[in-house]
């Protein structure tokens, strides 16, 4: 148990000493706070009428099919920035195997696996972190936007709260899931290359997609990213797709994402984790 | 004063593949002693070391200090400490942050990281990101990752290399002083010379397999003498030396006479009226010796 606590502590050193967290964190900041910022620019000026709806070509969309605007503002924390945390876990499993460093760490602590649990409670907690820099963009920037246009940003309504509480959870799984694709694969540049790939293209095309007909809709719902959307109660891609399966409740969405982080882990805890360290 | 564990390989063998990198070695390492892990480049020295270390495993055999397989120990920094090849930092961490790291994971003080920076010379370059570091001081900060437990055995890995001539002295005498401490100190290399002058014990490895066990005095061997010879008058001497029927080669300071009695070769050039300006017995080195065990040395 105290080499356990030995190698978080020492994990959380390892993340903390070098520079690549805080170089996410600002362009995460930054990244949803203008993406937060000006979307709340857009729809509160549209839903006040200081923007003539008129000027925005909205596709025929009628301006109450939004919804309630805050949390699908304060959603973009998770919905754009979960990949973020996914990035951070990856690397920080990918870098022990691309700097050689798994030498040093396994004569350490030669038991692999209380390591590879130590990166992941690490990791979880790096996440929230994240989580939290994400929400302070979007709520601070995209909220306070949202109250000069005199929109009620809902910053007393507890369900506002709720909805930051289930972002951090889901950017803390999302963490967890980038440790478990660095072990499963374990080139950096791939890992990075996935990450990429599949949250920014191959992920939204496949809910796209899954969401035409009913019976792909309930399997797209199991996709990583309709998870967390379910996770956290709203997301901008519920607007952007035509109406399917109701999405799953939001603790099923917690589960299928750590279901996501368990697998990968495990299973790359036999295929590279635990192999000779040449 | 930590106390030194003996090492013990016990049948150990590794195929990679269809490839056998180690085949059933077997020997120990004493306390109180430099034993030199020798043999040359692919003779399978890292796979044994690292197998030692459980980093890799064994196809099978046992690999223990003290009785303990490694990922067993209590302990681990605190009674081996290891230095492996020279690049296993993160090239962004300082190396005060690099051993901090592991300090922590090994439950050590955080006072140790200066205590064997300053032990390597390194302590004015603590705050310095590794990426800047040259290859000897690589070398130097991997030797205080080993000592950061200040451990009762030493496992080197080459340690020699890349070091400039004042980071050599340093090492030899280093080396010394942690086996008169009755530290257990486990040093490969693939040149007998680099550690000639710091080892008591030799252990030769070629192709995976034990080639040769035993103090460093073992290697003095004497069989293929020779003496050189060499006249003002070469002529004169290589004919008084067919006469004799003493077969020869022309090497680059003389003939090389294939006696190991100079005596001999004095007397007939004194007999045959020859002058002589050169006349020793070449002594085979430990060096060649080494070389003869290891197969001709024709893959150095």
């Amino acid at each position: 148990m105290i080499s356990f606590l030995r190698s978080i502590a020492a994990e959380f050193a390892k993340i903390f000493t070098t520079r690549l967290w805080w170089i996410l964190a600002l362009v995460l900041f930054g990244y949803i706070g203008l993406l937060a910022g000006g979307l709340a620019v857009l729809f509160s000026g549209l839903q006040t009428g200081v923007i003539s709806p008129d000027t925005v070509n909205t596709g025929g969309g009628e301006l109450s099919g939004f919804g309630s605007l805050p949390p699908i503002i304060y959603s973009f924390a998770s919905s754009i920035g979960y990949v973020f945390p996914v990035l951070i876990g990856a690397l920080a499993t990918t870098g022990e195997f691309r700097h050689q460093t798994l030498t040093p760490t396994f004569l350490a602590t030669p038991r692999r696996g209380v390591v590879l649990g130590a990166k992941t409670v690490t990791l979880l907690l790096v996440g929230a972190a994240f989580g939290l820099i994400a929400l302070a963009a979007s709520v601070g920037i995209g909220g306070g936007i949202m109250s000069a246009f005199g929109v009620d940003a809902l910053l007393l309504d507890p369900e506002t709260w709720l909805l930051v509480a289930r972002s951090v959870l889901a950017m803390a799984l999302w963490a967890a899931i980038g440790v478990g694709l660095g072990v499963l694969v374990p080139s950096q540049v791939a890992s990075i290359v996935i990450v990429l790939a599949f949250t920014q293209f191959v992920e939204p095309l496949l809910r796209l997609a899954a969401s035409f007909l009913e019976v792909t809709a309930k399997i797209g719902n199991f996709l990583p990213g309709a998870a967390s959307d379910a996770l956290v109660g709203a997301s901008i891609f519920n607007l952007m797709t035509p109406a399917g399966a109701a999405p799953l409740d939001w603790w099923q969405g917690g589960l299928v994402l750590l279901g996501y982080a368990i697998v990968a882990t495990v299973i790359g805890y036999a295929v590279s984790w635990r192999k000779d360290v040449t | 004063m930590p106390t030194g564990a003996l090492i013990e390989f016990t049948n150990i063998s590794k195929r990679f593949g269809g490839v056998t990198a180690v085949n059933d070695l077997s020997f120990t390492v004493k306390p109180g002693r430099v034993t030199g892990f020798l043999g040359p480049n692919g003779a399978g020295k890292t796979t044994s070391l690292r197998i030692l270390l459980g980093l890799v495993a064994a196809s099978s055999g046992t690999a223990t200090f003290g009785g303990v397989r490694y990922r067993d120990l209590p302990h681990p920094l605190q009674t081996v400490g290891a230095a492996l090849e020279a690049a296993t930092f993160h090239p962004g961490r300082s190396a005060r942050d690099h051993l901090g790291v592991y300090a922590i994971a090994a439950g050590l003080p955080r006072t140790r990281v200066l205590e064997v920076l300053t032990q390597v010379g390194l302590a004015a370059h603590a705050a310095q990101r590794v990426g800047g570091y040259s290859l000897g001081m690589r070398q130097r900060l991997g030797l205080a990752y080993a000592l950061l437990g200040d451990p009762g055995v030493l496992v080197l890995d080459e340690p020699i290399n890349g070091l400039d001539p004042e980071g050599i002295r340093w090492i030899r005498g280093f080396l010394r002083d942690m086996a008169a401490e009755g530290r257990t100190v486990l040093v490969s290399s693939h040149l007998l010379s680099e550690v000639q002058q710091s080892v008591d014990d030799v252990v030769i490895i070629a192709r995976g397999e034990l080639i040769h066990l035993g103090p460093l005095s073992s290697l003095d061997t004497d069989a293929a003498a020779q003496t050189i010879v060499d006249s003002p008058n070469r002529d004169a001497l290589a004919a008084a030396l067919t006469t004799a029927g003493i077969s020869f080669s022309i090497g680059r300071t003389g003939l090389l006479a294939a006696t190991s009695d100079p005596a001999l070769l004095g007397h007939l050039a004194f007999e045959a009226g020859v002058e002589l300006s050169v006349l020793h017995r070449q002594k085979a080195g430990l060096e060649d010796s080494f070389l003869t065990l290891v197969g001709g040395g024709h893959s150095l």
